[in-house]
């Protein structure tokens, strides 16, 4: 019975001093690892769903199109259209926007552009076409049909 | 008196650290979202100049594997009407592998393929010549109105088709295969392994503007 008294006299806190260091810990890593929005889609972004997909390694040399119905048909509309950065744009404008696009990159890269078309699923092939035609004529001929996995049963 | 103080448990209460962290922590897991950029690659032929007419091209019709989608997301697929996309995959590997009428450069090919691939070798006159360029073609035409969810399904397929033969060649899966970046020469010497002789061959035309949008 001694035994067991003795027992209750030992502290029974835990030492949680490192507990924050490891709250830290996950903090920095998803701080480090997740990118914020720096941008307001304005337009529908259902992506499609497919099941051989390839992942591009070099982030920097990614330009982003999305493409879809606008989110706010009041103002602009319920055609679908195309926003690049911030803004919606007209299809025409696509070239000087990938020249823009284009001069944020080093002159050895500039070439190895590739466009990640962000294209809602309902949006027909029409609209899909000028854009690529658009991208043909800006030079800028590698292009990603982003999407995300698809479930095989 | 600075005796008196050294005797005191000098800790500041660190308890609550740990929630502010948190806080921090369910805030950056909210707001944030994991970009994700991986998609279905594809490169755009190149620029036309309007006073250059189109290049001429003579390709056997044996030679080019035909998909049609309309208006109203059906597909036509060598001539025939089918349902759904399941079976697309497979019918291109055949078409692919058909080695209808190899010359010799294509004989030395498929003297080096594995054997489940040469199984597949119909020999078919009426199927493709031999995947290599000048051989094989996909063709995908699509209509205005047609939905970009179909049109990414089928260059699914048709990429689904490619990649199971590049990975069978080199011995992995198709989702190894599809992993490989080329960073490091092993993992380049692999891919090139897998796509040697047999060119990505798709050919995407312009969609037509009957109906739709």
């Amino acid at each position: 019975m001694g035994k067991f008294k003795k027992k209750t006299k030992t502290s029974e806190n835990i030492p949680t001093s490192a507990l924050p260091d490891i709250i830290f810990m996950l903090l920095f890593f998803f701080m480090v690892t997740t990118v914020l929005r720096e941008q307001d889609i304005l337009v529908e972004q259902r992506l499609p769903q497919a099941t051989q997909l390839q992942k591009l390694e070099n982030k920097t040399l990614i330009s982003y199109l999305f493409i879809g119905k606008p989110r706010n048909p009041a103002l602009y509309g319920t055609e679908p259209r195309v926003q690049a950065n911030d803004v919606l744009i007209n299809t025409k404008d696509i070239v000087l926007w990938v020249n823009q696009e284009k001069d944020m990159l080093s002159e050895v890269e500039r070439d190895q552009i590739t466009i990640s078309l962000k294209a809602d699923r309902e949006v027909k092939m029409g609209a899909i076409s000028d854009v690529q035609f658009e991208l043909r004529e800006a030079d800028a001929r590698k292009l990603l049909y982003a999407s995300t996995t698809k479930v095989v049963n | 008196m600075a005796k008196s103080k050294n005797r005191m448990v000098q800790e500041v209460n660190a308890g609550s650290m740990a929630d502010i962290a948190f806080l921090l922590l369910i805030f950056f897991l909210v707001t944030t979202t994991i970009a994700s950029n991986k998609g279905i690659q594809n490169l755009l032929p190149p620029k036309q100049d309007p006073n250059v007419p189109p290049p001429e091209i003579n390709l056997n019709e044996r030679n080019i594997f035909n998909i049609l989608v309309n208006a109203n997301d059906q597909l036509l697929v060598e001539g025939e009407y089918v349902e759904n996309t399941d079976m697309l995959a497979e019918d291109i590997k055949d078409f692919l592998l058909n080695f209808g009428a190899p010359d010799e450069e294509a004989v030395a090919l498929f003297n080096g393929l594995p054997q489940s691939l040469k199984a597949r070798a119909n020999r078919d006159p009426k199927s493709s010549d031999h995947p290599m360029s000048g051989g094989a073609v996909v063709s995908i035409k699509t209509n205005r109105g047609t939905s970009y969810e179909k049109y990414l399904e089928v260059l699914d397929q048709v990429k689904k088709a490619y990649f199971e033969i590049y990975a069978e060649r080199v011995g992995l899966t198709a989702e190894q295969y599809r992993a490989l970046t080329g960073k490091n020469p092993a993992e380049k010497e692999l891919m090139d392994r897998g796509k040697e002789g047999i060119p990505l061959a798709i050919s995407i035309a312009e969609p037509d503007k009957i109906g739709g949008s």
